[in-house]
């Protein structure tokens, strides 16, 4: 398909919205402050590597420091009735939705992604979990979990780098909904958008304490976690991270939920509404770069409309717009960081190695910056490298199937078990298949939606706890 | 895809013919259609958004302005219409910007079968403007075949150049397939002129009234395989006339018409499209589902009369940097 007559001229999302300080500290007990050693790194903008600001970087000491003013903000914030904590979160909320566009440009900034993702996905689902916890506050009794359920006492949290934003919100805002305090580690290549909200904390007048951000790297996350004082381990990030965090918090008293990798299953049967599937598969893989835990990046299709599918999802993928990421046209930016473009460039390799066939679109890839095209390998069987481990990025893998039975066998045949996604026009299909499919969250006709009102976690390697919705709760509460 | 042929062109016939099984009978039509892949309403509503979402600016902007109008049917079907309301409505479609000669002219002029002459004669020859005429009873078309047949050849007699029939609903809605085959054949005939030329045939759905977004799909498929050479969105005389949605639905069945059978086909959304906002958003689902190919008024129309206006301003400003207003564009 030709697009010669027809160029859309740049549309670049000015960032002069974002007044971004030269330096940021770490925020203990309501203050921002240098690191104990004064440690400091350099955060940058993956799509040009310009050096965004500098942070502190947080050591043992700051860990402690920040528990213990979380530990002090403890008794009076869980003692709030629920509806004072529930105003609290309502004013956030409000602030997000008002600052969202200058939150959506840094969060671009500094992670990569796409501004259409950042403001028409991102910021909207933040608030959103801001203002669905915000609800719960004063109805805790209502939930399911008795009459009082009580409060933990300090969370530690420590959230990845493809949703800095979002995932603080999935964490905080059931955190403080139930009346815990918190210390969160943003990721080390985005820890703008957390400090922002710092910021935010403050204009909503929180008290000091309840929540403390430390930007740093995983040995600041393994020493929040190790802290005594600490009663709730949250961790979104990678399977190898979790197991450390789980032998870490092995036979102490502290809950943990761990949302972890995935290698999602997204099967198309040959009755599916093509053109959806094929924009449910772009969503699935090619949404934030492929950055997603529960990313679509297995694609299972009936070998009755393999190559009719092929062929319209090779048209759509040639329709993609890889760049600028806060040009508003785009949609696909950078990868995060050189390390994940290593990971995501080694993986591939692999397959090709292995033997399955490469494709990506033509597509020209700005020369700074980190970027890997939108690739699909065709030719996938179980025993392929690119079938079995999560690659965190733009890269799908293609398998077929004959019968339901082989659909289910195949995508149950995983270490992990996040998501998947099914796509029939046949509802009685669509219930059977969810039942047998080893997965947290099970998309049927769409993928990758989210919604604050909706648990979501995994099975197997991909974790246990559910966050979101009123299972959300469970894991902040003492029951 | 060079080895397609137009719609309207001597060889698509013959392409058709190779499906002659496919409508072969009302039971093989049926199956056919039937086996069409169904629309996911929420997804295809879900893309139909994201495409809305486009940033189009500055040069692109520009372009897709000038090609906008250059797309447009300019159109008035009113039962107040009269020789003088025609007549203004030519000179608007030939020189839509007075004060710009720049400005491209439109597409075509529509309207009903009575006022085909008058607009002939007020475009004169040589314009580069079609005259389109609606016909088959527009707009609810229940009325008999015969007459509907009637109206079309009253219409081509007069010299329009392009027919927009409206389809059966009744018919369709009921399942009789068939009927409504049979009917945008007959009608396709009708618009063959004495000298063996013929009248381009547009074919309106009335997705309002069609509903859902399968029947739409299947109407699509049908209408292309009887003939048409354009399938178009609606009358604007119902309630929901254009979406993006079930136009963009639409541009994905040309699509794979053409992939499967070589014939391409245009479409036209008609009716409640009144900004170039608008516009623009229609121009980008053409150019991201099926490319240059379509990006011409031989290939994509709109249906509109006020949406001209609002793309002369936008177009106005543009070059001069200020909005004027509308008092600085011709009201007709």
């Amino acid at each position: 398909m030709a697009n010669n007559l027809f160029p859309y001229a740049p549309a670049p999302e000015s960032r002069a919205i974002v007044d971004l300080a030269p330096s940021y500290g770490l925020f203990i007990d309501g203050e921002f402050a240098d690191a104990a050693d004064g440690t400091v790194f350099k955060t940058v903008s993956p799509a040009t590597e310009e050096v965004l600001a500098e942070v502190a970087r947080a050591g043992e000491a700051d860990v402690d420091r920040a528990v213990r003013a979380a530990r002090r903000a403890f008794p009076g914030w869980a003692a709030l009735p629920g509806a004072e904590r529930g105003k609290y979160l309502f004013r956030i909320a409000r602030i997000l939705q008002e600052r969202a566009r200058e939150l959506a440009v840094l969060e671009t900034l500094d992670n990569g992604k796409p501004i259409r993702e950042t403001r028409d996905v991102d910021l909207p689902l933040v608030a959103a979990h801001f203002f669905y916890y915000a609800g719960w506050a004063d109805k805790l009794g209502y939930a399911g979990f008795g009459p009082a359920p009580r409060p933990l006492g300090v969370a530690g949290q420590v959230i990845p780098w493809n949703f800095p934003l979002l995932m603080l919100a999935w964490k905080i805002a059931p955190a403080l909904a139930t009346g815990n305090t918190v210390v969160l580690k943003p990721a080390e290549t985005t820890p703008l958008s957390a400090l922002f909200f710092a910021d935010v904390c403050r204009q909503a007048g929180l008290p000091r304490g309840v929540v403390n951000i430390l930007p740093g790297y995983g040995d600041a996350g393994a020493a929040l976690v190790a802290h005594e004082g600490v009663d709730k381990v949250a961790f979104t990030g990678s399977t190898e991270v979790g197991r450390a965090i789980a032998r870490s918090v092995a036979g102490t008293g502290k809950k943990v939920t761990l949302e972890l990798g995935g290698k999602a299953a997204n099967i198309v049967f040959d009755d599916a509404p093509i053109d959806q599937a094929v924009e449910g598969i772009v969503n699935g893989i090619f949404f934030n770069q492929g950055h997603v835990c529960c990313a679509g990046s297995r694609l299972l299709v009936q070998e009755s409309v393999q190559d009719e599918l092929l062929e319209s999802l090779k048209r759509r993928m040639g329709q993609l717009r890889v760049g600028d990421p806060l040009d508003k046209n785009t949609d696909i930016g950078a990868i995060n960081s050189a390390e994940q473009l290593a990971r995501i460039t080694a993986l591939a390799e692999a397959g090709e190695a292995e033997g399955a066939r490469r494709w990506s679109p033509a597509c020209e890839l700005p020369s700074a910056g980190y970027w890997f095209a939108p690739t699909l390998f065709t030719g996938v069987t179980q025993a392929h490298r690119v079938a079995r481990e999560e690659i965190f990025g733009p890269v799908l893998s293609v398998l077929t199937f004959r019968t339901p039975a082989e659909a289910v066998e195949k995508a149950n045949n995983t270490p992990y078990g996040l998501s998947a996604g099914i796509w029939t026009e046949k509802g009685s299909r669509i219930l059977s298949m969810a039942n047998k499919l080893r997965a947290g969250v099970v998309w049927a006709n769409t993928f990758n939606k989210f919604d604050p009102t909706s648990p979501f976690g995994g099975y197997k390697e991909s974790g246990y706890g559910r966050e979101g919705g009123r299972h959300g709760l469970e894991a902040y509460l003492d029951v | 895809m060079s080895s397609s042929v137009p719609a309207y062109g001597p060889d698509a016939p013959g392409r058709l013919a190779a499906l002659a099984d496919v409508t072969a009978s009302d039971a093989a039509l049926r199956r056919f259609l039937h086996g069409l892949p169904g629309v996911d309403a929420v997804g295809l509503e879900a893309r139909a958004a994201g495409l809305g979402t486009r940033s189009i600016k500055t040069t692109a902007k520009a372009y897709a302005i000038d090609l906008a109008i250059s797309m447009i049917d300019l159109t008035t079907l009113e039962g107040a219409d009269t020789f003088g309301k025609v007549r203004a409505l030519c000179a608007k479609g030939l020189r839509p910007d007075p004060t710009d000669p720049g400005t491209p002219h439109v597409a075509a002029i529509c309207v009903y079968p009575d006022m085909v002459a008058t607009a002939r004669e007020a475009l004169g020859e040589g314009s580069g403007i079609n005259v389109a005429s609606v016909a088959t009873a527009f707009p609810a078309g229940r009325t008999a075949l015969p007459v509907k047949l009637a109206d079309t050849a009253d219409a081509v007699a007069a010299g329009a150049d392009e027919i927009d029939m409206v389809i059966d609903r009744g018919a369709f809605l009921s399942g009789r397939y068939m009927e409504v085959f049979e009917e945008i054949r007959a009608v396709k005939q009708a618009c063959v002129r004495a000298d063996g030329t013929v009248a381009h045939l547009k074919v309106i759905f009335e997705n309002g009234e069609l509903a859902t977004y399968d029947n739409i799909r299947r109407c699509s498929w049908l209408a292309m395989l009887a003939g048409a050479d354009f399938i178009k969105t609606s009358t604007g005389k119902v309630a929901v006339n254009a979406t993006p949605p079930n136009t963009l639905l639409m541009l994905e069945a040309v699509r794979d018409f053409r992939d499967a059978v070589g014939v391409q086909v245009g479409v036209k959304p008609a009716g409640g499209i009144r900004t170039s906002k608008d516009a623009i958003k229609y121009l980008v689902m053409v150019n991201e589902t099926l490319g240059d190919d379509w990006l011409s008024p031989e290939w994509f129309r709109f249906g509109a009369s006020s949406l001209l206006n609002d793309l002369l301003m936008q177009r106005q400003k543009l070059s001069t940097g200020r909005y004027s207003g509308p008092d600085y564009v011709t009201v007709d």
